[in-house]
């Protein structure tokens, strides 16, 4: 298994995604000026603020050559995770539905959270239990997912929500208390928390391994 | 941008030839800041009177801010060597050994009045100013801390529960200024803040004060926040005060630490005639002309507002792509020397380089990229636009550096060349318009002798009353909890990222100091890229075997570092010698709660003005109790940053000696947090911990004057409790570890319970000196005390080397304590309504 990082100027949590992504495989960063994507099996993109984020979260980044790359291999059925400002640049590339509004209280804000798997039917959740509850940690201005009224429902019966935030958990006020979504394909996975955050019991929690672990059981199942 | 066919050359010039253009004269001179004495010495060591360029540098150069002149003979008397130091004060920031060839940088800067003045931009560009520091070095940031001092923001009122009911509907005139201030606009957003009237100060009962300084925290934090979450440096820690002296005056102090293979520390000696100055970052613009001569170097006053334009902005996005270039440049072994641009501009940085080498610099201003159209030469010397770096390069690798910083879009430009002629002669274009000795330029500012005199009385004001005297110990353990300088920080610290870069072991509130790993996670799992991983960008293969499920851990301790920020100025008031020692031993006892050893220390003194007799007593007594104490607590001192001059409308600023310490953890993996953490575990008090009321919180909630003097301390005993603390927590055998500081030791007691979730109950005797009443037992305060929970036998094992008295029991759902005359019993429940009192300060 081998998964490309790409970097961004501006990308925070680019070596956190790489050291992650070496649990289940080599893990490579990706520049953000090429579209060769090096034959990777799997593309994390990776927290920060991109681009500095000053358009938007995510704006620039979506538009940058390597995700041009990255939306060619999502369509062809690759699995692509994108967490924080990757889910933000996934958003902003239409690759997953919705869109990152800044929290309700319109502060950053770290905290702990416990997200619960709504669907195990992705490529990034098919080694979790439905309904499993996850301690990830949190870290952003601009998480709260919001879809309009149609698009949540169609996503909503489609089984694209992927990760809530459990009761009382939704800080950011997102729609639903929605943490995470797939595309239609289900191989594009985002979440504003950070799983890759959360595979070492020293740091807070090992949670976040099952997204990665994930990868192999899709592999083998191919 | 890249072409760099024609690279800087050494200039010809006629012999004798001498700037062009006309002398601005003395008075131009004193309107910089320049002293009549200190002109004239200018002149002498020109043979001629400067011209606007020349003035402009040498008013920067000779400031208090870039010469030190008022300190410099006192900083000379601090211990700084030890078995750790690899590098000491004189560089962008000092270093330590952490083992194994790794060295940790790091550095303490304060940016106080340009906080005071813009809060949000003032105290982001401090994040960003002492990066650079860091990152100059060689060193990649791995982490930031902030100690902030900030006017009173709770009213006079009888209970905290009651000023959070009245304060939520005065602090709605806040959010309308502080919402402008939207990290996510961006530059522009953040440009608005320019424009946005701060409150001011009138004499509304002191309603007016208190909003500004609940400003000021707000602005101060997102700032912080901001910069430092958006380059991906966690924010592992720090310490806030709330005290009426800082209201015009507030403290924004940034620490930052990096990390760096020794052999790889990079200088900032210009050496090589010939080699070629390459500025590099963003592009110069008149933001922050005169910032450390106009701002830093003066007292605040009335019309401050005017002074924004010498504030910077800063623009942490480009700082990260400045960081990653620099050290690509470093890897790629491309440079001589790196230099960050910070206070003084180019005119400090090119300075200083030189002067190291002991070499001349031949400037051109008109090579200088610059943001906007019509800036004289003099300033583009002296603006402090953000996120500059200098470096020097051999002229075969010119090309090859342009190359790097274009990858970055840092886009470099070759500005100077190294000269034999040992002057700093600035040129723009052909026009020759400026020509300094550059000793003259960095060495030869007068130093001077400052004047102590003990006060006779107090130069403060006692503070406001809060509650009244002698109220019952539960109830003002409630109202101590409650108040700002105790209530929880996390309402801050969660607006910081203090995870990012998979170091942080421990985050903020779970232990008394933060705790890193060093080099890193990279070093936890099998993990390619060689010895550079943990610092730079590793590729990453997986464990033979790994499955998946964080049981590929490597086995065997790992290593990291135990930081801590610490900095009270009520008690340095009251006795400048004995409070900056309590400072040290505060700093020590947070980290032996964590098990760290001290290997160095940085400091920043913040002081009022030293020309006056009172603040030069305040600052010759604050430096001798700090080389005492490092001596004492073995933590040499590794640099620091002197802010004089703070004083404000209402007079000086508490003397704020802020230390912030690095210490040595043999294993993360085994500290003491500081919750109680099993039911039935012993709790016991340790220490060498004499405690007493008159400079306690609690006697500032009563509106009790701040003492004359403190007791004479014994320094080595309680350097030695620390000690033991420390070896005990290495053992793993305290289960919880919490130091005895403000509110007493029945506040620690309760921090213990809520941090852990459990409650206690406890009985002792009196123990406090003069203490019939058990009232300075539990609420006094003084240096050297722990709260520590165990078992029997790990408490014997503590009690062979210090003081440890077994007090009581961890269980239940409620905080007991009785001592003597007073009884406490408060439920879990409470003490965390009124612990979380801070929160409305953000809403």
């Amino acid at each position: 298994m081998r998964i490309g990082v790409p970097q961004f100027p501006g990308s925070c949590d680019e070596v956190d995604a790489l050291l992650a992504a070496g649990h289940v495989g080599d893990a490579e960063l990706l520049w953000h000026r090429d579209r060769d994507l090096k034959g990777v099996d799997a593309i994390v993109v990776p927290g920060g603020f991109s681009y500095g984020d000053y358009l938007r979260a995510g704006a620039i980044a979506g538009l940058s050559p390597v995700m041009d790359a990255i939306a060619d291999f999502a369509r062809d059925g690759g699995p692509v995770l994108g967490i924080c400002n990757g889910f933000q640049v996934l958003c902003a590339a239409g690759l997953l539905p919705g869109a990152l509004l800044q929290n309700q209280d319109r502060r950053f804000v770290l905290r702990q959270v416990e997200l619960s798997v709504e669907t195990t039917d992705t490529d990034w959740t098919s080694a979790a239990e439905p309904g499993q509850l996850l301690s990830i940690p949190a870290k952003h201005q601009s998480g709260r997912w919001w879809a309009p009224s149609e698009l949540h429902a169609e996503i909503a019966d489609q089984d694209q929500i992927v990760f809530k935030y459990a009761a009382g958990g939704n800080f950011n006020g997102s729609l639903d208390d929605v943490a995470g979504v797939c595309n239609e394909g289900r191989n594009v996975v985002g979440l504003m928390p950070h799983p890759e955050h959360a595979v070492d019991a020293l740091t807070g929690s090992t949670d976040g391994l099952v997204l990665f672990r994930s990868l192999l059981e899709g592999a083998t199942n191919v | 941008m890249s072409e760099s066919s024609a690279l800087p050359a050494p200039r010809d010039l006629p012999a004798g030839a001498t700037p062009e253009g006309d002398a601005p004269g003395l008075e131009n001179a004193k309107a910089l800041g320049l002293t009549a004495s200190e002109y004239d010495l200018v002149v002498e060591k020109l043979g001629r009177e400067p011209v606007q360029v020349e003035l402009a540098m040498f008013s920067l150069m000779w400031s208090e801010h870039c010469s030190y002149k008022h300190s410099k003979k006192l900083l000379g008397t601090l211990p700084t060597e030890g078995p750790a130091i690899v590098l000491g004060p004189g560089e962008n920031a000092g270093a330590v050994d952490v083992g194994d060839g790794w060295t940790v940088a790091f550095k303490v800067e304060s940016h106080n009045h340009p906080s005071a003045v813009e809060p949000f931009q003032g105290a982001a560009t401090g994040v960003g100013g002492i990066l650079r520091d860091i990152f100059a070095l060689g060193a990649r940031p791995i982490a930031v801390l902030d100690a902030l001092r900030f006017g009173e923001v709770d009213g006079d009122v009888p209970h905290p529960s009651l000023a959070a009911a009245t304060d939520a509907t005065s602090d709605g005139a806040v959010p309308g200024a502080a919402s402008a201030i939207e990290p996510t606009s961006g530059v522009g957003g953040a440009g608005d803040t320019a424009t946005t009237p701060a409150p001011s100060i009138g004499d509304d009962d002191g309603e007016s004060g208190r909003r500004r300084s609940r400003f000021l925290l707000d602005g101060a934090v997102r700032g912080i926040g901001h910069y430092g979450n958006s380059i991906g440096v966690p924010n592992i820690g720090g310490d806030l005060y709330f005290e009426g002296p800082y209201e015009t005056n507030c403290l924004v102090n940034a620490m930052a630490l990096g990390l760096v293979r020794e052999e790889r520390l990079i200088r900032s000696a210009a050496t090589g005639v010939g080699n070629v100055v390459v500025l590099f970052g963003a592009a110069t613009g008149a933001d922050g002309i005169g910032g450390a001569s106009v701002l830093a170097s003066a007292e605040l006053g009335e019309d401050d507002a005017s002074k924004r334009p010498t504030v910077q902005v800063g623009d942490p996005f480009e700082e990260s792509k400045l960081v990653e270039c620099s050290l690509e440049l470093l890897e790629r072994d491309l440079l001589v020397s790196l230099q960050d641009l910070g206070a003084a501009g180019l005119t400090s940085a090119a300075s200083e380089m030189a002067s190291k080498g002991e070499v001349g610099l031949d400037l051109d201003v008109a090579l200088v990229p610059r943001r906007m159209e019509g800036l004289e030469p003099f300033e583009v010397m002296v603006s402090e636009s953000q996120e500059r770096m200098l470096c020097v390069v051999t002229p075969d690798k010119v090309d090859e550096v342009i190359a790097v910083t274009d990858k970055w879009d840092v886009h470099g430009t070759a500005i100077a060349v190294v000269t034999d002629t040992g002057s700093f002669r600035i040129f723009d274009g052909d026009a020759f318009v400026g020509d300094m000795p550059i000793p003259a330029l960095v060495d030869d500012c007068p130093l001077y002798d400052i004047f102590p005199e003990k006060p006779t009385a107090s130069i403060y004001p006692a503070p406001p009353r809060r509650i009244a005297d002698g109220l019952d110990a539960g109830a003002a353990l409630l109202a101590l909890l409650g108040s700002s300088n105790i209530a929880d920080r996390r309402p801050l610290f969660e607006q910081y990222d203090s995870i990012v870069q998979s170091r942080t072991v421990r985050r903020p509130g779970q232990t008394d100091a933060a705790v890193l790993m060093v080099p890193g996670p990279a070093s936890r799992f099998s993990v390619g890229g060689g010895a550079d991983a943990g610092a730079g960008h590793p590729s990453v293969a997986p464990e033979a075997g790994a499955s998946g499920d964080g049981t590929s851990a490597a086995s065997g301790p790992i290593s990291g570092v135990g930081v801590s920020i610490d900095g009270s100025g009520r008690r340095v008031a009251a006795d400048p010698y004995v409070g900056t020692i309590w400072n040290v031993l505060e700093c020590a006892a947070n980290l032996a709660c964590v098990g760290a050893e001290p290997l160095g220390l940085t400091n920043n003194l913040n002081f009022g003005n030293p020309e006056k007799p009172h603040i030069a007593w305040q600052l010759t007594e604050a430096v001798r109790g700090l080389g005492d104490a490092c001596r004492a607590v073995g933590s040499p001192v590794v640099g620091g940053n002197v802010s004089l001059y703070n004083e404000g409308t209402t007079g000086p600023i508490y003397p704020t000696p802020v230390v912030g310490m690095v210490g040595k953890v043999p294993d993360v993996a085994v500290t003491s947090p500081v919750g109680f953490a099993s039911e039935g575990d012993l709790v016991a008090l340790a220490g060498s911990f004499a405690p007493q009321l008159a400079l306690s919180e609690l006697a500032k909630l009563e509106g009790g004057a701040i003492p004359d003097g403190l007791p004479d301390w014994d320094l080595e005993r309680t350097a030695a409790a620390i000690a033991a603390v420390r070896d005990t927590v290495r053992e793993g055998r305290l289960n919880s570890c919490h130091d005895v500081a403000e509110g007493g030791l029945v506040t620690a007691l309760a921090e213990s319970a809520l941090a852990g979730g459990v409650g206690a109950t406890v009985e002792l005797s009196a123990f406090a000196p003069d203490d019939a009443d058990g009232r300075a037992s539990l609420f006094g305060e003084a240096p050297g005390g722990f709260v520590v929970t165990g078992s029997a036998e790990a408490l014997a094992v503590l009690a062979e080397r210090t003081a440890v008295t077994v007090i009581g029991t961890v269980g239940g759902s409620a905080l007991c304590v009785r001592c003597a005359d007073q009884a406490v019993n408060v439920s879990l429940a409470a003490l965390s309504e009124a612990h979380g009192a801070l929160a409305r300060l953000f809403a």
